[in-house]
């Protein structure tokens, strides 16, 4: 038997003006989970999806269980049992499970009759044998992510792959989902099935994977055993020098509110009221993040704040003025910035240069525009600036943000909000699918907008992430914030705890027992 | 990897060249010669001064339809309508030639301002249902452009005749042709229009891509979730969109109604001026250049088609036939894109 199911060797693959791939070399053992480690903009997603066929590298070769060959497209790479889920689904909303796992290659019965019921059979003991604990008959658009994430898994295992590749799983998913998706990449490797698994987050390659190669700038530095390595050395290895963990910062100066709060209720756009008289406060110089498990009204919260939502009742008010259903445009005028937690959605619009994006608030102002005529030269002027203040990584400005990799689209987006000195500056996982380099400059950011006495309000369901960077925590559950504590004076279990609806005695209680 | 902005200007391109090949396959299988046949709609669109006078005069109106559709495009929006904002247009502007006794160098002007009004009312219409209600604008345009046919016959019976099927002459002063301009293209009906839709091509260009009211439209027509966010009212960027392209699309019709003809005549059926715009307008690639030139090529093969008959014996129909492969070849563009990259690819 061939040693590798997948090798890669001397990859390079170029793009207009950047050379996204050279020389790498990627070799995948039948049932192990191989890690692909690289900074923001390093060529992971690249490389997969020449494995996968989505692109045609100019050099190099592949070999699938030993046997060189080409891979031209998708289907090929399905029919050699390569399956991969993307950084950004690729799912049809309004269809169930099951029509979208057997899209493109539907079992009909005869004369072109789809069988829907054999297809869902199938597909239900397929989930039931690896305890993905997927519903093949519910429509996708009904589904959290994470199942609609184990879908995505279905999809390639119901089209016999051997090799799965998932592309940054874990950036979408809350804490539990991401326990459950360890244990399903487990039951998967038990039987023979190879995973390539691109993450951010050292601790997920430490506890999950046995080797990881790490690619830096393009080129391939090493491929190491996860056993013989720990965090820090491979944070070195991949940003090329000695990464901070922990956010060093002073204690907080808070001043006068800037952001208060009173009694809000929202309603989703389901009708159902997700906000229920909540109460919160931020103050000048304090960074307040709010934990909690996903689907607790926070989105609706921070879309209430920043005039994308209607609120029913109660009262927003910035700077002692009230912003209570003002226009987006409005609130942004008076002063507030915002990180928004989907990027691909709002943004930024992915068809315009990154320059144009960078001023997607300010294009109606001097010096980006006068009498309504745009200045394209100012534009592109604050862009370099903005670009290499922030290093967002582009072949140039004029690069559409379609074509930067996720996690520079991010940094772009945090440019551009936080460039604004807003005095409120709403962050709603401003790190998601950031590598930990880029992680530990944007909570640095943070923290210097803090200093400079802005107020900070930071979303984020990484409890590492609240824990780390705010002077303040409020823990929000069904519509309301339920806790306030101090990050030093806390820990993950009583936050886990609060965050699921103890109250704050109990919490501290139990949480004391576990220890 | 090509870049885009070369794949944009080669896959029209490309497509035309295999619109007119599978013309000739046609004529070929039918028994006819397509070098004779290709000879005479040359001949007809270009042959003598007065066959370019008319392919120029059969542009002007498809320009300004294709800019309408383009526009729309742009801002994410599908503008079916362009065909009932040429008939109130082209009404409006042959009731203000007619009703009104000025200088030329206010009648003219005030004729497409009407034009331009009238379109963009009924453009208002689907637009404002679209941004209130959220009622998709295909269906309300389509209902709108038999409103337009019927209500403009009405008023042509009514308001500018005595129930005839045709209204009067407009007065001269309201005319954009002049008899020096039409001598010289061989006594065609060519009218000083085409500089009026080039300005509107250049008004069209400056708006989407250099001022703010552009950069807004087309962040909603990409992406309408990002423009709120932004700050941007989607709401008032549809309206706006919709005005605009239904404004170019009644000056389309004042092409015809104070240029080509003079009057305006009852119609059984649509004038396909707007829905040629839909392919002017995929064929340009929605850019203001683009839809001149794909403009100028449909006109030129329309006029030159009427010569093919009594040249080469081969039927006018032959044109729709071509017209109808190159959109097929522009909407199939995905599939030449791939064409085009497995050609690069061996090249390496
Ligand atoms: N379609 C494309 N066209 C042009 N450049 C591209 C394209 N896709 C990626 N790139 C460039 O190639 C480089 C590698 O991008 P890639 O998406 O592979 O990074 P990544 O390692 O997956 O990063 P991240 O962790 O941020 O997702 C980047 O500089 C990116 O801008
Ligand atoms: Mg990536």
């Amino acid at each position: 038997m061939e040693k590798y199911v997948i090798e890669m060797l001397n990859i390079r693959k170029e793009f207009p003006g950047i050379v996204a791939n050279n020389n790498i070399n990627l070799q995948v053992k039948k049932g192990e989970i191989h890690a692909l480690l690289g900074e923001n903009g390093a060529g992971k997603s690249t490389l997969m999806n020449v494995l996968f066929g989505l692109y045609q590298p100019e050099k190099g070769e592949i070999r699938v269980r030993g046997e060189k060959i080409k891979i031209t497209n998708p289907n090929v790479a399905n029919e050699l049992g390569i399956g991969m889920v993307h950084q950004h689904f690729m799912l049809v909303e309004p269809f169930t499970v099951a029509q979208n796992i057997i899209l493109g290659s539907e079992p009909t019965k005869g004369a072109g009759y789809v069988d829907i019921k054999q297809a869902e059979k199938e597909i239900k003991e397929l989930s039931d044998r690896y305890g993905l604990s997927v519903d093949p008959s519910a429509k996708v658009r009904d589904i959290s992510v994470g199942m609609q994430q184990r879908a995505e898994i279905l999809k390639t295992l119901y089209r016999g792959a051997e090799v799965i590749i998932l592309d940054e799983p874990t950036a979408v998913l809350t804490p539990q989902e991401i326990l459950e998706l360890i244990s399903i990449m487990r039951n998967l490797t038990k039987e023979g099935i190879s995973i390539i698994l691109i993450t951010h987050k050292l601790k997920e390659i430490m506890e999950v994977c046995d080797r990881v190669t790490v690619i830096r700038k393009g080129e391939g530095i090493d491929t190491v055993n996860v056993k013989d390595t720990n965090v820090d050395d491979l944070a070195a290895l991949m940003v090329g020098r000695q990464v901070n963990f922990k956010t060093e910062k002073t204690p907080a100066k808070p001043k006068e509110a800037i952001l208060s709060i009173k009694d809000l209720q929202v309603k989703d756009a389901r009708q159902a009221m997700m906000v229920k008289g909540l109460n919160l406060a931020v103050r000048a110089g304090e960074i307040v993040g709010i934990a909690g498990i996903d689907g607790n009204g926070q989105s609706e919260l921070i879309e209430a704040i920043t005039g994308l939502r209607k609120s029913e009742s109660g009262e927003i008010k910035l700077n002692s003025k009230t912003i209570t259903n003002l226009s987006p445009r409005k609130v942004t005028e008076s002063g507030v910035a915002h990180i928004p937690q989907d990027r691909h959605k709002f943004g930024l619009v992915l068809d315009y240069p990154i320059a144009e994006n960078i001023v997607l608030q300010t294009y109606y102002k001097k010096p980006f525009s006068k009498n309504k005529v745009l200045s394209f030269k100012a534009i592109y002027e604050h862009a370099d600036k903005l670009i290499k203040d922030f290093d967002v990584r582009t072949p140039s400005p004029k690069t559409k943000a379609r074509a930067l990799s996720g996690g520079n689209q991010q940094k772009a987006i945090i440019a551009r909000e936080v460039d604004r000195s807003p005095d409120l500056l709403i962050a709603a996982q401003p790190t998601r699918g950031l590598d930990v380099g880029a992680i530990e400059t944007i909570h640095r950011r943070l923290i210097e907008e803090r200093d400079k006495g802005r107020a900070v309000l930071l979303v984020s369901f990484e409890l590492d992430e609240v824990m780390n960077v705010s002077d303040r925590i409020a823990v929000m559950f069904d519509g309301q914030i339920v806790a306030e504590v101090k990050p030093e004076e806390t820990n993950e279990q009583e936050l886990g705890l609060l965050m699921a609806g103890s109250s704050k005695e109990k919490a501290r209680q139990k949480a004391g027992e576990e220890k | 990897m090509m870049e885009n902005k070369k794949l944009n200007i080669l896959i029209p391109i490309l497509s035309v060249l295999l619109g007119f090949l599978v013309g000739a396959i046609v004529m070929l299988a039918f028994g006819y010669n397509p070098i004779e046949g290709y000879a005479a709609l040359f001949q007809g669109a270009f042959g003598s001064m007065y066959n370019i006078g008319e392919s120029i005069r059969r542009t002007i109106p498809l320009v300004l339809s294709g800019l309408a559709i383009a526009f729309a495009f742009r801002s994410g929006l599908f503008n079916i309508g362009a065909e009932g904002q040429v008939f109130v247009g082209w009404f409006a502007a042959v009731w203000v030639g007619v009703a009104f006794d000025l200088p030329a160098i206010i009648h003219i002007p005030l004729a497409i301002l009407a034009a331009a009004v009238a379109g963009a009312l009924w453009a208002f219409v689907p637009g404002i249902l679209k941004a209130t209600r959220g009622v998709h604008e295909v269906v309300v345009t389509i209902m709108m452009n038999y409103i337009a046919l019927h209500t403009t016959n009405y008023l042509i019976r009514t308001l500018l005749s005595d129930g005839g099927s045709q209204s009067e002459r407009i007065a001269n002063s309201a005319w954009l042709a002049t008899p020096g301009l039409q001598e010289m293209f061989g006594y065609s009906q060519i009218h000083w229009g085409f500089i009026v839709s080039i300005i509107f091509a250049v008004f069209v260009w400056f708006f989407l891509e250099k001022t703010t009211y552009g950069y807004e439209l087309r962040a909603v027509g990409f992406n309408p979730h990002a423009a709120k966010y932004s700050g941007m009212s989607v709401k008032r960027n549809i309206v706006l969109a919709m005005l605009i392209s239904g404004g170019l699309a009644g000056i389309g019709g004042a092409m015809e109604g104070i240029g080509t003809f003079g009057y305006m005549y009852t119609h059984g059926a649509f004038t396909n001026l707007g829905f040629d715009g839909i392919a002017v307008a995929l064929l340009g690639a929605n850019t203001a250049p683009g839809v001149v030139l794909a403009a100028f090529l449909f006109g030129a093969l329309k006029v030159g088609a009427l010569s093919m008959p009594p040249l080469s014996g081969v039927p006018a129909e032959l044109v729709e036939i071509v017209i109808a492969m190159i959109i097929f070849f522009v909407a199939a563009s995905y599939m030449i894109r791939l064409v085009i990259m497995r050609f690069k690819k061996e090249e390496n």
